[in-house]
């Protein structure tokens, strides 16, 4: 008896010690992330509620005024929120279309095909300024690509020197740069869709437009989620494109949040810009739930 | 029919839109100003490499170049070592603990840097990490954690605990199970992390733009941003840039491709 609590005892303790080992394991990322990435995280909840400027050794706590200002009495803001709208809904309805649509004709293999998923792929990889830079030359009003190609039709633009539109040349740009790797997520998804039930409804008679809404689109909802929610958040942290394209600190009509942001920050107003950035988290995370949603509500009804 | 030579139409005229601006940029890094407005398409005059050697010893992007690749190979590896670790760590505790655990270092993927980089800007300028390399190695360390903690602990989540106890009846401690088992059989994940990883971090602009000022510490991506200020619209020094910048990760695209995809959508939220 005696003897076997003994054994038992020491099985339980070499138990612990083995979870204190495997404890162990984690401390180090845990006190890395804790301290350079959530204190400064909740720290900037504490500054969104000062005039901090900086530098100085003292600041005052101003309540909300930081938020209402940002909201009610700041254009720069409120143009950096409306251009960012502008170009989140063209990047997230043009991206989301196309990248389907290229996956749709490119999930089979065939011949060539790895070839193109490899090369529409391949501008994910490349730096955003590199990107800027590339575009840049396109969108030159005197010697760029684009108004060669305009010219064919015997029209021209100014691109990202007219106001009114800068924004979407960017969010042209942007559907380039990221279409690929959208394309690659609705591949995963298309590819899982059980090839019997594609088939099982063709021979009910179904038209390819109707397999598609039927079966296949309600089929890849999950990642036509992800494909919606990495859009969106990629939309609002175009930061590199923005400083590339637009200058730094960029033109009114190209300044998004994240570069107002940075901009206010680099004007030395930490409280005001930590503020802005809440505000920015807030506004991504609601627009996530909306496209939820949406996603949701264009599914077919299940009758059962 | 109709499906099909619609889709070879439109799949030609995309490979032409991502491929011609590409070759005009490659085309372009070896040409003069006028040669590259006079014809943008055509090869140029002669390949000379004047534009390279200028931008490289003369605009400082030789320099640009060995900082990034300090501080990309360092901190891909810190981080893949760290999160590793509490990766494993995470698998083989099971229960309430381990979830608690993965789900607080993962929320970190949904905090965009802006939610903390002025806290953080303020917190390195006191510990003196501005303006150095090891401070941008730390804090690319401590961004990439969340995702790489997310790929590989999901991937070792679905090693059998059973080869775990059998090592460990056989006296093999937790140390020695991560280095002789849990590693080796990670590595497909570890491979598309640490490309996921290497991609971010070589672009990585926000905090080299906000933490480093003196020129001899840029990284590629800054030092190409600040090409704009100085050569205004001297596209073919830019296009160098840019070919500089995209040579080293283009060659491991094409040798690697396979790992890219999988480590590009599996952490796309951070791209």
């Amino acid at each position: 008896m005696a003897g076997m609590t003994k054994t038992k005892r020491r099985a339980r303790r070499a138990y612990r010690k083995e979870r204190l080992v495997l404890l162990a394991f984690t401390v180090p990322a845990l006190a890395l992330y804790i301290s350079f990435f959530i204190i400064p995280a909740l720290q900037s909840l504490q500054y969104s509620l000062t005039n901090w400027n900086g530098y100085s050794a003292t600041f005052d706590w101003v309540g909300l005024d930081n938020f209402t200002r940002a909201l009610t009495n700041d254009s720069l803001f409120t143009n950096a929120v409306t251009n960012n709208l502008k170009f989140w809904l063209i990047v997230l309805a043009f991206q989301t279309l196309f990248a389907l649509m290229l996956a749709v004709f490119l999930f089979r293999n065939f011949k060539g095909s790895a070839l193109l998923r490899g090369l529409f792929f391949f501008p994910t990889i490349l730096s955003s300024v590199s990107v800027a830079y590339i575009w840049k030359f396109i969108y030159d009003p005197n010697y760029g690509l684009g108004n060669d190609i305009l010219g064919i039709f015997g029209i021209s633009s100014s691109f990202l020197g007219n106001d009114d539109t800068a924004i979407y040349w960017i969010a042209i740009t942007q559907v380039w740069f990221h279409a690929g790797q959208m394309m690659t997520i609705f591949i995963a998804g298309l590819q899982s869709v059980p090839q019997e039930m594609i088939e099982a409804a063709a021979v009910d008679g179904a038209g390819r437009w109707q397999v598609f809404k039927n079966v296949t689109w309600p089929m890849i909802a999950p990642a036509t989620s992800i494909v919606m929610a990495y859009t969106t958040i990629q939309s609002f942290k175009a930061f590199d494109l923005i400083l590339g394209l637009a200058g730094n600190p960029p033109k009114s009509s190209m300044d998004i949040m994240s570069t107002r942001i940075y901009t206010t920050f680099a004007n030395s107003q930490y409280g005001y810009a930590s503020a802005q950035a809440i505000l920015f988290v807030i506004v991504i995370v609601a627009l996530n739930f909306a496209v939820r949603r949406i996603v949701g509500l264009t599914q077919p009804k299940t009758e059962s | 029919m109709g499906f099909k030579i619609g889709r070879a139409g439109i799949l030609f005229v995309y490979a032409i839109i991502i491929i011609v601006p590409i070759t005009v940029v490659m085309l372009g890094s070896f040409k003069s100003m006028g040669e590259l407005f006079d014809s943008p398409f055509g090869l140029p005059e002669s390949w000379n490499a004047q534009n390279y050697l200028d931008i490289i010893v003369h605009h400082d992007m030789g320099q640009a170049f060995i900082n990034s690749a300090i501080v990309t190979l360092s901190s891909v590896t810190l981080t893949l070592l760290i999160a590793s670790c509490a990766a494993y760590g995470i698998a083989r505790l099971k229960g309430w603990l381990s979830w608690l655990i993965f789900g607080f270092l993962v929320l970190g993927m949904a905090i965009p840097p802006q939610a903390n980089m002025i806290p953080q800007y303020v917190q390195f300028d006191r510990l003196g990490l501005l303006n150095s390399l090891t401070g941008l190695i730390l804090i690319m360390v401590v961004t990439g954690l969340p995702v790489a903690t997310f790929i590989l602990g999901g991937f070792m989540k679905t090693l059998p605990n059973e080869m775990f106890e059998a090592a460990s009846v056989d006296g093999v401690g937790p140390v020695r199970s991560y280095i002789s088992i849990a590693m080796p059989l990670s590595l497909p994940s570890i491979a598309a992390t640490s490309i996921f990883l290497f991609v971010i971090q070589w672009n990585e602009l926000l905090y080299p733009l906000m933490f480093i000022q003196s020129p001899d510490k840029q990284t590629i991506p800054l030092r190409l941003l600040n090409f704009q200020g100085e050569f205004l619209t001297n596209y073919p020094l830019l296009f160098t840039g840019v070919a500089i910048a995209s040579i080293p990760i283009t060659i491991i695209y094409i040798l690697l491709q396979r790992y890219f995809v999988e480590g590009m959508t599996a952490g796309a939220v951070k791209g």
